[in-house]
Formats: structure tokens, sequence, C-alpha cells
């Protein structure tokens, strides 16, 4: 008998006073209990609308069958055929855009709380005592990977699972992509990403950090040095976007990529770091998607007052619908239909304050979203100690100005086609690098049609 | 890792390093850059590369011990391991087409002079190096600028090295005199590109500065190491580290290398008790 609650299990969290203060995870995860009665909560629809909302289309009634039943190792396997890193997706997808979207009990009250069951799952599935993996047989061939992010991670493993003897360059210190320096602890723990990628590890993966691709190796050297068959470019959307107002130089004005990587990667936020990050007493983080999100309710942790000033109103943010939740209850304050002009200096260089104009909507633009257009006259002052510029980010150039015959769109995307294959023979690429900043799932799936694009390219060539 | 290969003190607050990093000593060129970690927990700092060594796959760095991460760096030895050393990164100095340049260092920035003096002689080009410190104690790599320079000019601020006088001082003096330099290349403190800048833009000399500024990845990501060049937004890390010297901010980019300051003395301080008391105890 199905569970016709026509709310979702509440998500256990930390409280939002004590959350403020700590950089721990804010949701807890669903007990045993919990997931087996949210689980209970899904009708098994015939058509599975909800599997046609998932990017990598993962048999949500399945896996939830399994859960109701309690076989949680069974609903991994069945989340694993489809998705690389559940853990993490079950952290940070855009459900309620998704799978959760064309749920049918969402139609009268809320939908299934898909995200946190897969969540559950993995976490489950991660807890348990590790048995030892089997490294796939060698098939001899060997493919590089540049970048460590969600859709590089996704193609390797695909990939040495096939057998294929894979190479993974990172550019930092560290692998994950944005997962490590970009999407906070308090989302989601570095542990969650460590145990992915050690567990790629374990299929027999190496991963080169330090190894900037474009700099201190090649495209064409890896193809014609080191006898890579094939590439994947998973590099990311990386290189943050200003505004290009008066004032964004300024000291304590930062990209929401340099203040989360001194954060997240550099770890500022321990007393002991030798990194050192400034929110000051008051920040303004400027923009409305997840970065934004993560930089303020970062800020707020430094101990700073935080103010988000968005362009357009709160119908239009478009970062998660938990992420916008989880900011109001932890203090942070929201400017809609507010646009920055000037960022002001006191007499040391230093923020002073933000100047900001209304705006109001008008006319949907090319995104289908109603254009912010300024209100004449309307300019009001925020008192502020650092701005965070966080605005969006577009694909690295390093990649494109050393890799003859790679080519890309205007704006920087490299052009590939459904499978990720590039103008470039035996390269494909995928993720942020492709398609502009978008989300961890779109990454990882298109990293997984790499992966099956690849073997067939190299099996059809050897 | 990336091993200490050999360990050099230039003078009391200059050290040299030759890390073994062959990846990186494959591809590097004179004004191209590096970052490099100590250990596990340590902070990412931008190193521009001194010499380097293809064949023994070495690659040199010269630093000041100015902060936290500097004096750690100070107190490795060779067989000792630092923990990251990525690069190269930045472009390089652009050689083509010149046949006479001034190359005017100043302080520990001369360690990053000398490399594109040597490869400008390499190359056969006419090299003037001027070079200043503070004192005769500071002074590093007199005989490698002047085998690398036809033309090689000492100064002092108290005079008890070479000349007394700043490096413009010497500069304006070449230049009066009637040398034509197709351009000039300067590297150092901030305050002392400012003023070079300023005069070779008296005399239409086309002048490079090589910026240090703060950053993180070194790769474009963070945006830390911004700079305005002509009115423009420009990344050191990958647009730079040099720049036409008469369109840099140089007010705002010191400004900008003074954000951290605080923080850093009070790492470094830090550093040197913690250093201290181990001397003491150890």
């Amino acid at each position: 008998m199905a569970n016709m609650s026509l709310k979702k299990n509440e998500m256990p969290v930390q409280h939002p006073e004590a959350r403020n203060k700590n950089f721990k995870e804010v949701a807890l995860g669903y007990t045993e209990e919990q997931a087996i009665d949210e689980a209970k909560r899904c009708l098994h629809c015939k058509n599975k609308p909800c599997v046609s909302g998932c990017p990598v289309q993962i048999n949500i009634p399945d896996f939830i069958a399994q859960v109701a039943d309690g076989n949680f190792e069974q609903a991994y396997k069945i989340i694993t055929e489809s998705s690389s890193l559940p853990a993490v997706c079950g952290r940070v997808c855009p459900q309620e855009n998704q799978c959760e979207a064309k749920c049918v009990r969402g139609i009268k009250g809320e939908p299934v709380a898909i995200g946190r069951l897969e969540r559950f799952v993995a976490d489950w599935h991660n807890s348990q005592p590790e048995k030892p993996v089997e490294k796939p047989v060698s098939n001899g061939h060997k493919v590089a990977v540049i970048g460590s992010g969600p859709s590089g991670l996704a193609c390797a493993s695909d990939l040495a699972k096939k057998g294929y003897d894979v190479t993974i360059f990172e550019a930092l210190h560290v692998a994950g992509g944005v997962l490590s320096y970009g999407i906070p602890e308090f989302r989601l723990p570095k542990s969650i990403v460590q145990k992915e990628i050690d567990g790629l590890k374990e299929l027999g993966v190496k991963i080169e950090t330090n190894t900037v691709v474009g700099k201190t190796v090649s495209v064409d050297e890896l193809i014609e040095e080191y006898g890579f068959e094939s590439i994947f470019i998973g590099s990311g959307a990386g290189l943050p976007r200003f505004m290009n107002i008066k004032g964004e130089n300024l000291n304590g004005v930062y990209s929401a990529n340099e203040f989360l990587t001194r954060i997240n990667l550099m770890k500022a936020y321990k007393p002991d770091a030798v990194t050192p990050v400034q929110a000051g007493r008051k920040a303004v983080i400027v923009g409305g998607g997840n970065v934004a999100m993560d930089a303020a309710r970062c800020a707020k942790r430094l101990g700073a007052e935080v103010y988000v000033v968005y362009r357009r109103t709160e119908n239009e943010l478009p970062a998660r619908a938990e992420e916008i939740e989880h900011a109001k209850e932890e203090g942070i304050i929201f400017k809609f239909l507010t646009n920055p002009v000037e960022i002001k200096a006191d007499e040391k260089g230093w923020v002073k304050s933000i100047v900001c104009q209304e705006q109001k909507l008008s006319e949907p633009d090319a995104s289908g979203r109603a254009k912010p257009v300024p209100v004449p006259d309307a300019f009001f002052e925020i008192e502020t100690d650092s701005v965070i510029m966080a605005i969006g980010t577009s694909p690295n150039p390093l990649i494109k100005s050393t890799t003859s015959g790679l080519d890309t769109q205007k704006w920087g995307g490299i052009i590939a086609d459904e499978n990720g294959l590039t103008s470039k023979k035996g390269v494909y690429a995928g993720g942020d690098a492709v398609t502009g900043a978008a989300t961890v799932i779109l990454a990882m799936g298109a990293g997984k049609t790499s992966a099956t694009a690849i073997d067939e390219y190299i099996k059809n060539n050897s | 890792m990336f091993e200490i290969s050999e360990k050099k003190s230039l003078n009391p607050t200059v050290t040299l390093m030759k890390i073994n990093a062959p990846k990186v000593a494959r591809k590097c060129e004179p004004g191209q850059f590096i970052i490099l970690r100590t250990d596990e927990d340590g902070e990412r700092i931008p190193l521009t590369i001194a010499d380097f060594d293809r064949e023994a796959g070495t690659v040199t760095i010269i630093f000041q011990i100015v902060g936290a991460t500097t004096e750690k760096l100070n107190h490795m030895n060779v067989g000792d391991c630092l923990q990251d050393f990525v690069g190269p990164l930045g472009k390089a100095t652009e050689t083509d087409g010149l046949k006479k340049v001034a190359v005017v260092g100043g302080g520990v920035g001369c360690a990053i002079a000398y490399p594109v003096a040597k490869k400008l002689h390499e190359l056969g080009v006419e090299v003037h190096s001027v070079v200043g410190f503070r004192n005769k104690d500071l002074v590093i790599l007199e005989d490698e600028f002047r085998n690398a320079s036809t033309k090689f000019v000492l100064m002092s601020d108290d005079g008890s090295a070479g000349e007394k006088g700043l490096v413009t001082d010497a500069l304006k003096k070449l230049i009066e005199s009637g040398e034509k330099y197709d351009r000039v290349i300067t590297i150092g403190p901030l305050i002392m590109m400012k003023f070079v800048c300023q005069l070779t833009k008296n005399y239409d000399i086309p002048t490079v500065a090589s910026m240090n500024p703060i950053m993180i990845d070194g790769t474009g990501m963070c945006g830390g190491c911004r700079l305005t060049v002509g009115g423009e937004t420009k990344f050191a890390c990958v647009d730079g580290p040099e720049f036409d010297g008469h369109l840099i901010d140089f007010d705002e980019a010191m400004a900008r290398s003074a954000m951290y300051r605080p923080f850093e003395r009070r790492t470094h301080e830090d550093t040197c008790n913690l250093f201290r008391e181990v001397e003491n105890n150890g």
C-alpha cells in the first residue's frame, strides 16, 4: 500500500543558527526508516515520467522499489547502471527541475523525494564494509582524460571498467574539479568526493595532478608523443566573468571562483590555514545561481552580514530551491531587482560601498527570462567590506589556444557533436567545456556518452 | 613529489634552489613562472623561473624570504621534496626582432631579469643590464649578469656597491648618452617598475614590465591576479606576466599587492616562532 502523505519526509538538517557558524554538512540524510517510508510514496507509474526528467535516465521507480523493500544494495546497483556519482548528484542535482518536476505525486502535494533517496542509497552503500574491487582486465589501449571534474571522472570510470588504460590530467594539486574547489564542504563533504576518486584509482585509473594541459603538455603531444589513442576534454568552465564596472579591481572584490577556491581548496576557513580569505564584517554577493548561494553561505559562516543582490526577482533565481531556502534560513538578506553599477573605495583602496540601481522586469530575453531594465535615477548605496562577483564563468581558452584543429564557438565553448566528438580526430569533449557553465549531472552524462563513443572509436580503429 | 637537488644562499634573505621537475624543465622559457606548495597544508605561491636545465630536468627558483611559505621553503634542504610544483605558466618573454635591449632589474627581481638577459644575449641581442640593490650585502647574480651583458651597471641605494643611486638614474644616463634601445624590460618592485616606465615613456621607448601579483591557481580560474592594462582588466597568470609597462595601472597593482599584508606578517611571525621553538628544543 502506497504512503499517500502529500508531503515528503522532511530532511533532517543542522539548525540554521548552528550551521551558519560551521562548515559541516547542512543536510544530515534520511534514516533507513525515513527512506523506506518515503520510497513507499512512489506510485510506480508505468510510463515513468521521472526517468524522462533525469539527464542520465536513472531507472528511478526500480531503485525506489528496492529501497521500499529494504534492498539498499540492489537499489545502489540500479542507480550506478546509469550514474557514476550518486552520492554527489543526490546532493547537488536540481531535482526540482528534473526528475521530481515530472513526478505524478507532485501534481497534488510534493513529489517523491527522489534526490534524498538517491543520496540515502549512495551513503548507505558507502557506509558498508568495502569489498575489494576487481580490476578489469586491461585491453592495452591508452586514453587521456583532461580535467578531473564530474565529466572527466565519469568518462574515466566507464572507460576503466571496459579495460582501458586511463590517465586523468588535472591542473590543480587536488582532483575533483568544481566538486573540490567550488562546492563547499557544508553542501558536499570532500570525503565523498575523495571516495569517488579513490574508487577510480582502485579501477586502475592514474591521476596526474599539477599538470596543466596546454602548458605542461599539449593535446597534440599527448597523442603524438605519449601515445594516447583518444582524448576526452572535460576542462570545465573555469574563467570567471566580471561586470566591468568601476571599482571591480579594488581590494576586497573577489570572483566567486577565487573566494570559493580559497575556502574549499585551500581550506581558508580553518583557523590555522596559511591561505587567507577576507569576507569582512559585511559582504555583498552579486548573482543568483548556486555559486552565488555557496559564496553567500560561506561568507556568512566566516562571520559576515551577507547580502545577495540579484537583478531579477526571486522567481527567476537560477539556484536550486533547497539552497535558496537554506540561505534564507541562515540569515542571508536578498535584494532583488538590484544591479550594481559601481564599487567605491576608501582612501586605502579597499571596498567601502557598492552603488546599485533598481531594476524592473520587461519582455523575456534570449534566455526566456524576463529582462531586467534599469529604473532611471533609482540608485542606492550599500556599505560593505567585500564584494563577491558570482555572475558566471566561461570555458578556459588554454586548451583551445594550444591544440591544432580544435574548433570552438565564439564564446569559447568547444564544438562537439552529440557523442562529444570534436573537430579533431579521436578527441572528444563534454561538460561545461562544451556547454558553458551547467550542472554536475549534465557534465557526468556527457562524460559517460563520450566514454561509449571513445570505446567504439578505438575498437573500429584497431 | 619534487626533490630539491641544490640549495644556495645568495644573500641573507634570498635563496636559490634547483628543483627536480622534468616536465616543467622540458617546456619552460624565460619569463614564465611556476606555482609551488611546500607541504600538504601549504599555500600555493607563484615564483618566476630563474633558470632551467632541460637535460638534467631541473628548474631553478630564486626567492626572497618574505612570508610564512618562503620561510618554510627556506628551511627545506637538498633531498627534501616539495609537495607540488606546476608549470610552466604564463607567457614567455617575447624576443622576436629585438636588436638592443636594456634589462632593468631591482632586488630579487634580478633573479627573473637574469634569464631574460641571458636568453637575449644568446640570441645575439645587445644587452645592457642595469641592476639595483639596497646595499652590497643584497647583491645577487653579479657575475651572471656581467657574462650576459654588453654593458653592466650596478647601482645601490647607499653606494656600497657600484654607483650610488636608483636604476632610473642609471637608465636615464644611458638614454641621454645616446643609447638607442628597441625595448626596455623591467623586473623588480612595483614602485621601481612604475618609475622606470614613467622614464621610458618620456623617451617613447617600448617597455615591458613583469608582474608578480597574488594568485592561486595560475591558470585563469581565480582572477585574483587581475590588473588594469590600458583600461582593460587582464589576468597576469594567462595574459602575462609581462605587459606593456606604459599601460599598466601601477597604483592599483600596488594597492592589490598589499591586500593580505597584515595576514602575511602574522603568519610569518608565527612560522618564525615555530622554527625558533624547534631549534631551541631540538
